[in-house]
């Protein structure tokens, strides 16, 4: 094994993570705005996607599917916010989970009903086709690594939004205390509609991108989605920080325990055992590293004691 | 009054006549019709009822309900299908997990279950069973075939992948029966995984001459896409369901030359083929899968078994049933003893034909194949 393709797959784990990070940040803002549960934020991912393989089919532009990913995961958003969900924030969580539970196979079905039962295509495009040689003489997919770059400045703009906009204080100031914002004036239904208008545009981004690499299908949402909630919780839930360093530590241990654990187990097993124990194993990496943090820390690494 | 009862008495004897006479077969049809699996159980239905619709014949019902690819929702199913609904035949079945979890109980009660698609190793050996027709494939063939055609065609160092579950490991040992070389790298991947970066670079630094994999649904799609982006450029081969015509279309230019194992094509050169690929892109405006060529000869295999024998005699049905005499779009096609398929497996080539993403068959991989399983079934 040599270090070049450690750090390959480094680069791997990190791709992964920050495509994470997209997902979770909007899962973690509206657990921590307003205190909801919401297990449909997977389907905002793949409303993202779908409309964004939609559009890319009528236009053939990339950043037209993008912007139309943009657009149907907040419009989504927001009609489920002001219809559905509205409603939960002052419910205990299992009537959350069962109603945005409801909300996933609604949107299967619906997209299913819209789209037919077969994947769809979506490309990336030309121009972010094939791969570059980095420093050390690495080749990489440019795609990935754009998508990387896209990733980081998005999470550097989420935290300049929330540390220095006016929007970010009140969002802050949900965080600590609903009521009290509230009694200040602040007009807090609007602010919990942007909030989730917000988090299921990134979600929805997120979709489109990934799609582009991977298959956009119906129930694509679930599977990113339990990942999602493990950032979370990892990171501390609320915390958008949290967020960040939970996606990254989950991207790299899922990458690098995929690729270095069939090998360690190698070390002294035979091969087919090794691989078969080792990917075993591997699929088990990320859960571990969450039973580990929570040990240490039970409310995750940012969480507030 | 006299009148009255007289025409009661007629009418009731009529009807009780009636179900003497006209006994059909009634079917019930478990399949997957919703969620990220839907697009295979669409097809297999359309396929049987294509068929269905095509003998004319009124005394088929088929119930068709959906499973949602979970287990025990096919059990309950079955169970609602065998005790109220009182079908003769199931069939519908997709995955192998839920065919383990249905098809034991319902041979054990009389039933006969005709498999579309589903055909895993524990019903092809020591728990095959009379009632039991696998109609697809036994489950290791077409991964085989991959093995087959690695070594016919002079790969030295092919890098295999599949998925941590019992059909990823069956398509390895599958295609490590038939290609007993030297093998690059070994790798099983997360079932659902969707990002295949990790595995790529391997494939990459390991000095493979080729690559296989089994990857089912949407894994496939995404390995496709991402090992065409990775500049990675050994030749690929892989088992059909990765590269179907429901499929095909979402991989786009990824899959073109990709070389996959089938036990059929929509370029077989048969009448019944030629007649089932036109009828079925007339009646539902695709062309057909895999999928759905499985559930036509499902249906036409069941009718070719009603013209000889009733259902009521059980005995008589089943040896109609495994005389195979229907005109199968396969071509050749009979049961070995264990009720699995002897047939060719073909070597297909992704194709593009105007804007259709398509496949042409470029070779026979394995003749007349039958199963590993063979022996062990006692029946």
């Amino acid at each position: 094994m040599s270090s070049l393709l450690l750090i390959e797959q480094a680069l791997n784990g990190l791709q992964f993570g920050v495509m994470l990070f997209l997902i979770a940040a909007g899962l973690t803002l509206i657990f921590g705005v307003m205190g909801l549960i919401n297990l449909a934020h997977g389907s905002l991912y793949m409303v993202g996607a779908f409309a964004a393989a939609g559009v890319s089919a009528l236009t053939g532009s990339f950043l037209l599917a993008l912007v139309a990913s943009l657009a149907a995961a907040a419009m989504a958003g927001v009609v489920i916010e002001m219809t559905v969900i509205r409603r939960l924030y002052d419910r205990d969580h299992l009537d959350q989970v069962l109603a945005t539970f409801a909300l996933i196979l609604i949107f299967s079905e619906g997209t299913r009903y819209l789209f037919g039962s077969f994947p769809l295509f979506l490309d990336k495009p030309e121009w972010l086709s094939g791969t570059v040689t980095l420093p050390l003489g690495i080749e990489y997919s440019l795609y990935r690594l754009t998508l990387i770059g896209v990733g980081l400045a998005l999470a550097a703009g989420l935290f300049w939004m929330i540390a220095r906009t006016r929007v970010g204080i009140r969002i802050r100031a949900g965080e600590n205390d609903r009521e009290m914002i509230g009694a200040l004036g602040v007009n807090i239904s609007r602010l919990y509609t942007l909030v989730f208008a917000l988090g299921a545009a990134l979600a929805g981004f997120a979709g489109a991108l990934v799609g582009a690499i991977q298959s956009v299908q119906i129930g694509m949402g679930e599977p990113v989605l339990i990942l999602a909630f493990v950032v979370i919780v990892i990171g501390g839930i609320g915390s958008i920080k949290g967020a960040f360093i939970g996606a990254i530590l989950v991207g790299l241990t899922d990458t690098l325990g995929r690729f270095l654990l069939p090998q360690l187990f190698a070390l002294f097993m035979n091969p087919s055992e090794a691989t078969s124990v080792g990917s075993s194993l591997a699929s088990m990496s990320i859960y571990l590293l969450m039973a580990g943090v929570l040990l240490f820390r039970p409310k995750g690494l940012f969480g507030e004691a | 009054m006299k009148l009255k009862s007289f025409i009661l008495g007629a009418s009731l004897a009529a009807l009780a006549a009636g179900s003497g006479w006209a006994e059909g077969v009634k079917v019930g049809m478990i399949t997957t019709l919703s969620g990220g699996g839907a697009g295979l159980g669409i097809d297999a239905r359309d396929g049987f009822m294509l068929a269905v619709g095509q003998s004319g014949r009124d005394d088929i019902e088929v119930v068709i309900e959906d499973d949602q690819r979970k287990p025990d929702v096919a059990v309950q199913l079955a169970d609602k299908m065998i005790q109220s609904d009182k079908v003769d035949v199931l069939t519908g079945i997709i995955w192998s997990n839920l065919a383990m979890a249905v098809v034991p109980g319902a041979v054990a009660q009389g039933k006969f279950y005709l498999s579309v698609n589903a055909a895993p190793s524990a019903l092809a050996g020591k728990g095959c069973n009379p009632n039991y027709f696998s109609v697809a494939y036994q489950n290791d063939n077409l991964h085989e075939a991959a093995g087959a055609y690695l070594t016919s065609a002079g790969y030295k160092k092919p890098f295999i992948l599949a998925p941590n579950y019992p059909a990823g490991k069956d398509s390895l040992t599958g295609v490590k029966r038939f290609y007993t070389g030297e093998l690059a790298g070994e790798v099983y991947t997360k079932l659902g995984q969707t990002d295949y970066a990790a595995e790529i670079a391997q494939i990459r630094a390991s000095g493979a001459d080729s690559v296989f994999f089994f990857l089912p649904g949407g894994m496939g799609i995404s390995f496709m896409k991402q090992y065409a982006d990775s500049g990675v450029d050994l030749p690929v081969v892989g088992p059909a369901f990765s590269f179907d015509q429901g499929i095909l279309q979402a991989v786009g230019e990824a899959a073109m030359g990709v070389k996959n194992t089938s036990q059929w094509s929509k370029d077989i050169d048969n009448a019944a083929n030629k007649a089932f690929v036109e009828s079925f892109l007339a009646e539902y405006g695709r062309l057909p899968s895999l999928y759905a060529a499985q559930g036509f000869d499902t249906a036409n295999l069941m009718i070719s078994a009603m013209e000889k024998a009733d259902i009521s005699d059980a005995d008589a049905f089943r040896a109609a049933l495994k005389a195979a005499d229907f005109a199968s779009v396969r071509g050749d096609f009979t049961f070995a003893s264990n009720n699995h398929p002897i047939q060719d497996i073909y070597v297909r080539e992704v194709i593009k034909e105007g804007d259709v993403y398509t496949n042409k068959i470029v070779g026979v991989a394995l003749e007349d194949r039958s199963n590993a399983y063979v022996d062990e079934c006692k029946m």
